[in-house]
């Protein structure tokens, strides 16, 4: 029996399956694969990428934060923001990269732009995912994002 | 005997009705577009919150055992001095009676808890609720207006923000939500709920599962609850949009049909008063031809 898995975001429904045979997923304490026949889990998520492998492949999906419960093989994800591969737009990720970069470099010294560093370290880490996610479904693989 | 100058005056009266149901149309229609996706917005968010009421209630059968008090201040339960309504309204009117009814049902709800609590606070959303509570003199908490058609969920954050704060430090013992309900374009219905404490949401079979949790349960309270807080008042105020939007466009089609039956009323009174005023013409010349040929005779 495979999981059955639905991932919503407040805005939407970003995916829902029922033919998901493995389920990688990205939480803050690090990342684990969910198989059939689970254990109940209940799991606050980090921001990275979730991979649920299909019969016609894997579906690599960007998560930002949120939660996972898992129960008789039905996978709630409750993302604060989710989107599938094809819905990213690889040079708005680019753009949004560098800008956080630039905010970073210029930021740095500053002792009162912790929380505005802090943003732009978690502005960052959002585009390279997105972008990590993007070119696996593009076919090259998960290569390394600079 | 009608004159000149009548016709005149309900032509100009004709005319003005028509433009006041031309206005009242184009609103109908403004409405009815910002009402589908408002409808929409709504529907997409619900997935979201059944599924966090489902989470929520499942974790309920396992902390049914523990004290709720201890798990998360959120969840504690304690004798009501300070009482606090989220009243959720539209900024503008011209909705039928939408926002009045909503002013009523919270005003009888904050009515009905003063006699037992120290103090009773609303935090209006919307203009409509915010003007209906200034004068009726209870305390505001803060005051959010303007937050537009189509909100989005950082715009809920700060709302969310003020009542946990207060609740957590103990300056706020309960919080309810107000808002319309919407049931379908020609229904919409006042709704109150309880938002502080959080109670395990009815409907919900508690099951006793054992769970593993990553990291600790405290700590995924601790982010799980103010997300579900925040939640609740999004859904809330995508659902009063959708009956904002669908009550004024209720309300436009009827001052639209309205102006139309008294444009054609007014149509029918203008012929007859034309017609008599051609006859009384007539009759004038007739008359007066008449006495000139008895003149020449």
């Amino acid at each position: 029996m495979p999981l059955t898995l639905s991932i919503v975001t407040a805005e939407r429904t970003v995916l829902e399956r029922g033919d998901v045979q493995r389920l990688v997923v990205p939480t803050s304490e690090g990342q684990i694969t969910i198989l059939p026949k689970h254990a109940a889990l209940m799991a606050s998520l980090g921001i990275g990428e979730m991979i649920a492998h299909t019969p016609e492949g894997q579906q690599p999906i960007a998560i930002h934060g949120g939660f996972i419960q898992v129960v008789n093989d039905e996978v709630s994800v409750l993302a604060d923001a989710a989107e599938r591969a094809g819905e990213i737009d690889e040079s708005r990720a680019e753009a949004a990269r560098d800008r956080a970069r630039g905010r970073i470099e210029g930021r740095i010294h500053i002792e009162e732009g912790a929380l505005d560093l802090l943003r732009a370290q978690l502005a960052l880490q959002r585009a390279l995912i997105r972008l990590k996610v993007h070119r696996r479904r593009a076919g090259t693989g998960a290569p390394p994002v600079r | 005997m009608p004159g000149a100058g009548q016709v005149r005056a309900i032509r100009g009266r004709i005319r003005s009705v028509a433009n006041t149901a031309k206005v009242t149309r184009a609103m109908e229609l403004v409405a009815a577009s910002k009402m589908r996706r408002a409808q929409d917005r709504a529907l997409q968010a619900r997935p979201y919150a059944e599924r966090m009421r489902a989470v929520l209630g499942q974790l309920s059968g396992y902390t049914a055992g523990a004290d709720p008090d201890s798990l998360h201040p959120l969840l504690e339960q304690r004798a009501v001095k300070h009482f606090a309504l989220i009243h959720i309204t539209a900024d503008r009117g011209l909705a039928g009676g939408l926002n009045t009814n909503m002013n009523r049902a919270a005003a009888s709800l904050a009515l009905e808890h003063q006699p037992n609590v120290d103090r009773v606070s609303v935090l209006p959303v919307g203009r409509k609720g915010r003007d209906f509570f200034r004068r009726s003199g209870f305390p505001m908490l803060a005051e959010f207006t303007q937050l537009g058609d189509f909100p989005e969920t950082r715009d809920v954050f700060p709302i969310a923000r003020i009542v946990m704060q207060d609740y957590i430090n103990g300056a706020l013992d309960q919080v309810y939500v107000g808002y319309q309900r919407y049931v379908n374009p020609a229904v919409q219905r006042p709704t109150l709920r309880q938002l502080l404490p959080v109670r395990a949401p009815e409907g919900v079979e508690a099951q006793r599962v054992d769970f593993i949790f990553e990291p600790s349960p405290q700590s995924l309270l601790e982010t799980l609850l103010p997300r579900y807080i925040e939640m609740q008042i999004y859904e809330a105020i995508l659902e009063a949009r959708a009956s904002e939007q669908s009550a004024r466009m209720v309300a436009m089609r009827q001052a639209t049909d309205a102006a139309n039956e008294m444009v054609s009323e007014l149509t029918l009174t203008y012929n007859k008063a034309r017609q008599e005023l051609i006859t009384s013409e007539l009759l004038d010349i007739v008359g007066g031809k008449a006495a000139l040929e008895r003149g020449q005779a």
